[in-house]
């Protein structure tokens, strides 16, 4: 099989083609495996020194120091090495863009304003040479997030592996994508403002608000009517709308409504909005969210940050303004995960949870803010986001702590799949290392 | 009368004398010590529990058995960590709005030094990231572009203190998508620019150099002729071609942007038929493919650990490459490009380990002594030892670790950032704002 990958790769660089050698979805017997004598993180209980962990037709049977091993199990001697659940990346575009300058591979992004029906799970290229570079990593798992507009698309949570989008797909949706209306205050770049540059921009704001609205307005109309045709069949039919069917679960609170508000101003809108729609709200980027911690516990809102490699908004900020909103979060009690909102280096997202715990954060807490804390805000801790039996199998296996950069990987499994350890970026390794 | 005037005169000189010597001393004798530290001297190991004695701006002594001197101010360093102020050889920042003069395919007669501001808010931050120094370059716009500046960030300081003022002279060549303007569409009405292609751009720097071989000839006819008592007129004086010039001469470095390999083996031939040298090459992405290529001219390389996939040349960008050019012997750094990421350049570095498998030594060279070894700059900084600039960087932990961050910086001596000052500051910030706010408040109320 790896020979087969690397005859591919040598033969056509510029097309993604390093294959997914694993069926998380599929039905039917996968293999056991046991991994004994390891340091096992549970994240949702204390570490287990020399723990054994069984798994078999993807799902985790057995955690402890005492897990019986099945007989079939292949037995992974885990002698100095550490294993975690495999991390969730709260926010990517993997699988939707391969190079970001070449158009034509680039699907992050539909026109127009308002596209709920626009769907990130079915434009998911499970072939994307993206997803091998970030499983080996030990990122298992990652909410794939359409961009652009004001409401961008429906979000899906996916597994990094799977032969067709079907079996790559844990959730969808698993939100919808908002990206909230922004109030620029200050022109872009070196343009002079116009004399009423200010006026118009707050014009336009309260009009992209109100736009908003009257679409979640349609929205709670169609809703209404849908059920009451569903209810009785001698109302009037009448013609679906795609982009208000969308909407549906949202005005009904049914699927959580992932907004992205950095700024103060935007995160307060944001929140207003979400009180006005009694939507399931979850805050994204949330770059002042330390300035609404009370709101947020009132409403049990919880908060995706990330990136937190970047700059802070303003030039007045403090320099770790990013770097210490997870710890606020914590301190404040609100549930919280980190994303990358990358694709290529989403592989770095556990280096921004470290860097929220040199910031004040504790260091379990960085670890499970990209384990259980996403799972549990997207609804799939009975399944992911931690080492339980009747889990499924993401997990992989350290030589140490994770959240350090110089820990190494050495093997990731997806739904109990024995995952390779290639990726084009190994690959190439390889290959060159080897020049003569 | 005259005489008085002469004693006068020598008391003034001795009273000068005097003052000038105090403010000697004292500057001199302004002396601290952090003790008790790990110091990760980067060019000698690592000292568990040392000392560092900062005398002025220089180093004075660094070792496990140092004696504080009397007077020094002591900084008791146990349980942090002591690293050379990291070195970005790639940056834009304090550069305001003047990365590129896009204008022309070769612009090497403009200047960055003379677009640099103070008042730039991204050196601060880079110091609270334990980042010193920086080769600030002009953009990649064009296949030469202006001549780079090698500055200290003393913020707070008037920018000409920034300049590190006996740094080599470097220039900025850029090769692939973005001479090529491959990934820019120019504004409505202006026409695309040559060059459009790589073979464009190999042309426009060979043509450059052959023209400055004709403009040096042009002189040494014209100084020829003078000197036989000839009556000519000089040559006319042409900025660009005085820079090209001095490239020939070696008085100029060249740090060329370069991303695949093909482009730098193109590079590498002009510099041979042409006669110049190439010092580095940034980015350099493929490099990792033509490692031993660069190691046989002793062309250096400054990458970006794990950035790829962001345009087509960046497709093969393998996060293993700083160990591949590392162990084909080429002098490798990380750099920035990014106000963001010159933050956390000691990530950069640590990745190396993961990616290629460096010794924790090896990772830690990449953004102190490399960096300064290739801003030729390696007497003064890159690495803790007596004599060699005070550029140091207190960590609460270890500087490759990522839950470690930066508690103190100083350049020359002077602290430039301080945690705790910091910490004091914002408050004091916060005061004047709010004081501001409610002066402006009242103003429109009234």
């Amino acid at each position: 099989m790896r020979r087969i990958f690397a005859l591919v790769v040598a033969g056509a660089l510029a097309v993604p083609m390093l294959g997914q050698s694993v069926i998380p979805n599929s039905p039917g017997r996968k293999p056991a495996f046991a991994i004994r004598n390891a340091t096992i993180y549970p994240v949702t209980s204390a570490p287990i020194a020399n723990g054994t962990i069984v798994f078999a037709n993807g799902m985790i049977t057995a955690v402890g120091v005492n897990a019986a091993i099945p007989p079939d199990a292949t037995v992974i001697d885990g002698t100095g090495l550490s294993v975690y659940p495999g991390f969730i990346d709260s926010g990517t575009t993997i699988g939707l863009v391969e190079i970001n300058s070449v158009a034509g591979t680039v699907d992050t992004t539909e026109l127009g304003t308002f596209n709920p029906n626009a769907r990130a799970d079915v434009a998911v290229n499970p072939h994307s040479n993206v997803i091998p570079v970030t499983r080996v990593s030990g990122i298992t798992n990652v909410i794939v997030s359409p961009e652009g507009g004001v409401v961008s698309g429906q979000s899906a949570l996916m597994h990094l592996a799977g032969w067709t989008n079907a079996e790559m797909t844990v959730k969808a949706p698993a939100a919808m994508m908002v990206r909230f209306p922004r109030l620029r205050s200050r022109p872009v770049g070196d343009v002079a403002p116009e004399a009423d540059a200010a006026r118009k921009q707050r014009r336009s704001y309260r009009e992209e608000i109100e736009n908003l609205r009257e679409l979640f307005r349609d929205a709670q109309a169609y809703a209404k009517a849908a059920q009451a045709r569903a209810a009785d069949k001698s109302v009037r039919r009448f013609d679906r709308d795609l982009v208000l069917e969308a909407m549906v679960p949202v005005v009904e609170g049914r699927l959580p409504v992932t907004i992205e508000a950095n700024l103060a101003r935007d995160i307060k809108s944001a929140i207003a909005f979400a009180d006005e729609f009694k939507l399931k709200m979850i805050l994204v980027g949330a770059q002042d969210v330390a300035q609404f911690i009370p709101d947020l516990r009132q409403r049990n809102i919880p908060v995706i940050l990330g990136p937190i490699m970047t700059l802070p908004p303003r030039e007045d900020d403090a320099y770790d303004l990013i770097y210490s909103n997870a710890a606020a979060l914590h301190q404040g009690g609100i549930r919280f995960a980190f994303r990358s909102n990358d694709a290529h280096n989403a592989r770095n997202l556990p280096y921004g949870a470290a860097t929220s715990a040199a910031f004040g954060l504790p260091k379990e807490e960085a670890l499970k803010a990209i384990t259980i804390y996403p799972a549990q805000i997207f609804g799939v801790a009975g399944k992911l986001g931690s080492l339980e039996a009747g889990k499924s199998a993401n997990l992989f296996i350290s030589d140490g702590d994770p959240l350090e950069i110089r820990t190494n990987i050495r093997r990731v499994f997806i739904a109990g799949e024995d995952i390779p350890m290639d990726s084009l970026h190994t690959l190439l390794y390889e290959k060159f290392r080897k020049r003569p | 009368m005259k005489n008085k005037n002469i004693l006068l005169r020598v008391a003034c000189a001795i009273a000068l004398a005097l003052a000038l010597a105090a403010n000697g001393v004292q500057a001199q004798e302004r002396v601290t010590a952090i003790t008790n530290a790990k110091v990760l001297t980067v060019t000698n190991g690592v000292i568990e529990r040392g000392t560092v004695v900062i005398r002025g701006s220089k180093i004075a002594a660094v070792g496990a058995d140092v004696a504080v001197p009397a007077g020094a101010n002591v900084i008791d360093g146990a349980g942090k960590f002591v690293f050379p102020g990291i070195i970005d050889s790639h940056s834009h920042s304090a550069i305001e709005g003047s990365v590129n003069e896009i204008s022309l395919p070769n612009t090497g007669m403009v200047r960055v030094a003379d677009a640099m501001t103070a008042d730039d808010i991204s050196p601060y931050r880079q110091l609270a990231g334990g980042t010193t120094t920086a080769l600030l370059l002009h953009g990649s716009a064009n296949a030469i572009g202006g001549q780079s500046q090698i500055a200290k960030w003393k913020v707070g300081r008037p920018i000409s203190e920034w300049i590190v003022a006996d740094a080599p002279r470097t220039i900025k060549f850029a090769l692939g998508e973005n001479p090529k303007s491959a990934n820019f569409r120019p504004p409505a009405g202006v026409e695309r620019q040559y060059p459009a292609t790589r073979m464009g751009v190999e042309e426009v720097i060979r043509k450059s150099f052959i023209d400055a071989h004709d403009y040096l000839a042009r002189w040494d006819e014209y100084e020829a002729r003078r000197k036989r008592g000839e009556q000519v007129i000089p040559p006319r004086r042409d900025l660009l071609m005085e820079t090209m010039a001095d490239i020939l001469r070696r008085r100029i470095d060249v740090h060329s942007h370069a991303y695949r390999a093909d482009e730098m083996l193109m590079l590498m031939d002009v510099a041979r038929e042409t006669g110049f040298k190439v010092t580095a090459f940034q980015h350099v992405l493929e490099g990792y493919k033509v490692a031993r290529e660069m190691a046989v001219e002793r062309i250096a390389g400054g990458t970006f650990i794990d950035w790829w996939g962001y345009k087509a040349e960046a497709y093969d960008a393998i996060p293993y490459n700083v160990a591949l050019m590392v162990r084909n012997g080429v002098l490798t750094s990380v750099n920035s490009d990014s106000d963001e990421l010159a933050r956390h350049l000691n990530h950069d570095a640590a990745k190396a380990m993961k990616y290629g498998g460096l010794t924790e030594e090896e990772a830690m060279r990449l953004c102190t002594i490399n960096p300064a070894k290739q801003l030729k700059l390696d007497h003064r900084i890159g690495s803790i030892e007596a004599g060699k600039d005070a550029d140091l960087v207190i960590w609460t932990g270890h500087p490759l670790s990522s839950y470690s961050r930066v508690e103190t910086t100083f350049i020359e001596g002077e602290i430039y950032f301080d945690r705790a000052r910091d910490l004091e500051m914002r408050k004091q910030l916060a005061k004047e704002k709010a004081e501001l706010l409610a002066k402006e408040q009242k103003r429109r109320t009234e």
